[in-house]
């Protein structure tokens, strides 16, 4: 039975097969989920309306979208570049928390500062921060090949405990009782908001994240080295006989994730949060990598792709508290949208061709 | 003092079964060029399963048997992905991981932070009575026994049998395997479902017998310590069980630095496995002869007949 079909790959994937794809696999995804959180109990209608028509049905609702996409775009427009050379950063989550708990040491130094200059400089420092611990795994692929999925994931894990370590010591606001949390930043901390009425919790990071997806799409498609890594990614031996380096493939992809990653950290604490604390993301970081490939690794499509995941994040948070959502439910939702998004990439790219008997034997 | 040494190397044993399980299954799906990533997944989708069913029905066997069922219905996922649509092994792991990750939360939403008392566990007649490797080796649980067994007929299986070695020959070369007429999807699919029993079992153990009781992430990284496990051990079982065998150590070694009296903070414990995972694959993977003469070349790469 197994081997009976075969796959062919396309010579020509239509273009209309790739703008598909996304669609499809977000609407059996979303199928998916109705079916078994119906199962479950919750009203399957009530559900595709909390995920989908509440989170833009006031401007507050679409503020809290705003908020969501900013990190998920960002993380996920400097992940693709990496992907598109197949170095395998997973470790975005752990980049994002060392990204804030380093710009939070400039506020939490000078909580009384009145100086203009912390938000950039926070900025530098959050990026900084998080090339660096991305780095930590691009020496180690580098100089001894230590598989980078294996240490990104680690340096998840290890990110965690230092965030844990620090905001239970040196981080953590000294008139805050047993709260494991730091000082309220300052205002020149906080990204400005974007309704002056201060009702509205989106804020100007969204502009920084458009900004660097131009920069991302112009980096994909008219620089040469955007070029180098992509063709690494899909011919690797093409590209060491043209004289591209793969080592320098693994450090731009790692410092490039990293810096995207710790850039979104900051924004984090420097944004709806306003302070450093245990809990910083709900897994954007993972999350992330599911945006990047839904947007075909391409930043306009990462920027589409993360609005929509951003809707249906906000979404299941409303879901949750009222219609009986469970809160795994974001989780399952995403790991069913990266397994529809394979299925269905792989119906494009490949045909299925029926085996001659006889040639099998 | 005698005592506690006694009790960490005996924990020690036990902390490292569902690290042994899950990497001995990883390691005979790598072996037929498959990379499975979603370990951690299908051990934390079963492991809620089984605390779930044994905490609701006081079955433990039935746990166990369901949550088997739960990481295998989640291979097949990830088999249908990389088998039937040829879809990229690393991402599809990825995928069906965190499917699995999700999947965990809803099936223990109603039993989150609730612990039981497990089942104990088994002596060996007159084994455990030796004075000190008694104690250590031969009071534990049936799975433990089961871990090393696994560990040793895994290593039997490949290195002594005819099919271990076509399984070889599969990872190896798939295209040559079917030439030769062996049915290298077929194949390739018991060796992930193998791989998700053990995961099964494994993920079964921890919320069952080791810390009997669940809550979100109570797995927290093992499975992918597994994965690298199966790298430090390059593919090769009896390797692999001395490298879960010290990562239980480890593990452990929250508890042995606070046997002694030192005061560390508890997080720069809990990151000790972590960093000595990354410590031990770089001085591993380093090697590039060592990996290169042990690892299965097809590895990641699918395969399609093409006549």
């Amino acid at each position: 039975m197994f081997n009976q079909y075969t796959l062919v790959r396309r010579s020509q994937v239509s273009f209309k097969g790739i703008l598909l794809v996304p669609l499809v696999t977000f609407a059996l995804a979303l199928l998916g989920s109705i079916v078994l959180f119906g199962a479950l109990g919750a009203n399957p209608l009530e559900i595709l309306y909390r995920l989908l028509i509440d989170p833009l049905s006031s401007t507050y609702n679409i503020s809290e979208v705003v908020i969501k996409a900013a990190p998920l775009i960002l993380i996920a427009q400097g992940l693709a570049i990496g992907f598109r050379a197949k170095v395998w950063n997973i470790g975005a989550e752990g980049q994002l928390i060392i990204g804030a708990v380093v710009a939070s040491i400039i506020p939490i130094t000078f909580p009384d500062s009145q100086n203009v200059l912390m938000l950039p400089l926070m900025m530098l420092a959050g990026m900084f921060a998080g090339a660096a611990w991305a780095g930590i795994a691009a020496v180690l692929k580098t100089r001894f090949n230590a598989n980078e999925i294996i240490v990104t994931l680690m340096l998840n894990q290890i990110a965690i405990q230092i965030l844990f370590l620090l905001i239970n010591g040196p981080l953590k606001d000294p008139m805050g009782f047993s709260y494991p949390q730091s000082v309220s930043f300052p205002e020149v901390a906080m990204y400005p908001l974007l309704s002056p009425e201060g009702l509205l919790r989106a804020n100007a990071s969204i502009y920084v994240v458009l900004l660097l997806s131009v920069v991302a799409l112009i980096y994909v498609t008219r620089t040469f080295s955007g070029y180098t890594l992509l063709v690494g990614g899909l011919a690797p031996d093409a590209a060491r006989y043209a004289g591209f380096s793969a080592k320098k493939a693994v450090w731009i992809s790692l410092l490039i994730g990293g810096a995207a990653a710790g850039l979104a950290g900051m924004g984090e604490v420097s944004g709806p949060i306003g302070r450093l604390q245990p809990s910083l993301s709900p897994g954007y970081g993972f999350a992330a990598i599911i945006v990047a490939f839904l947007g075909a690794l391409n930043p306009i499509g990462i920027f589409v792709a993360g609005t929509f995941m951003a809707i249906i994040y906000v979404g299941a948070d409303g879901a949750i508290i009222d219609a009986g959502l469970p809160p795994a439910a974001p989780t399952i939702f995403q790991g069913m949208v990266l397994v529809f998004y394979l299925a269905s990439f792989a119906l494009v790219q490949y045909r299925i061709v029926r085996l001659q008997p006889e040639a099998t034997a | 003092m005698t005592d506690t040494i006694i009790f960490i190397l005996a924990g020690a044993f036990a902390t490292a079964t569902p690290l042994l399980l899950a990497a001995i299954g990883e390691a005979v799906v790598e072996k037929t060029g498959v990379m499975n990533l979603s370990v951690e997944g299908m051990m934390a989708f079963a492991a809620a399963v089984a605390f779930g069913v044994t905490h609701q029905t006081g079955d433990i066997v039935l746990g166990f048997g369901l949550a088997v069922l739960a990481s295998t219905a989640l291979s097949l996922v990830f088999s249908v992905l990389v088998l039937g649509f040829s879809a990229n092994q690393i991402v599809s792991g990825l995928a069906v991981g965190i499917l699995g990750l999700g999947l965990s939360g809803l099936a223990g939403r109603h039993f989150e932070n609730l612990t039981m008392i497990g089942p104990g566990n088994q002596s060996v007649p007159v084994l455990s009575d030796i004075p000190l490797l008694g104690p250590i080796l031969f009071q534990q649980s049936v799975i433990t026994y089961l871990a090393f067994a696994a560990a040793f007929l895994t290593w039997w299986f490949l290195g002594r049998t005819r099919q271990g070695r076509i399984l070889k020959v599969v990872g190896e070369d798939p295209a040559i395997a079917h030439n030769l007429g062996f049915a290298v999807v077929r194949i390739r699919l018991f060796a992930i479902i193998f791989g998700a029993v053990m995961s099964g079992i494994a993920g079964a153990y921890a919320s069952t017998i080791l810390t009997p009781g669940w809550s979100d992430g109570l797995i927290a990284g093992r499975g992918w310590i597994a994965v690298a496990l199966v790298v430090f051990g390059t593919w090769r079982p009896l390797r692999i069980a001395f490298g879960a065998y010290l990562f239980g150590a480890l593990l452990l070694g929250d508890l042995a630095v606070q046997a002694m009296g030192f005061r560390i903070p508890s997080q720069i414990m809990t990151s000790l496995p972590y960093v000595m995972t990354i410590v031990v694959l770089a001085a591993v993977s380093r090697n590039a002869l060592l990996i290169r003469l042990n690892a299965p070349v097809s590895l990641g790469q699918n395969y399609r007949p093409s006549k």
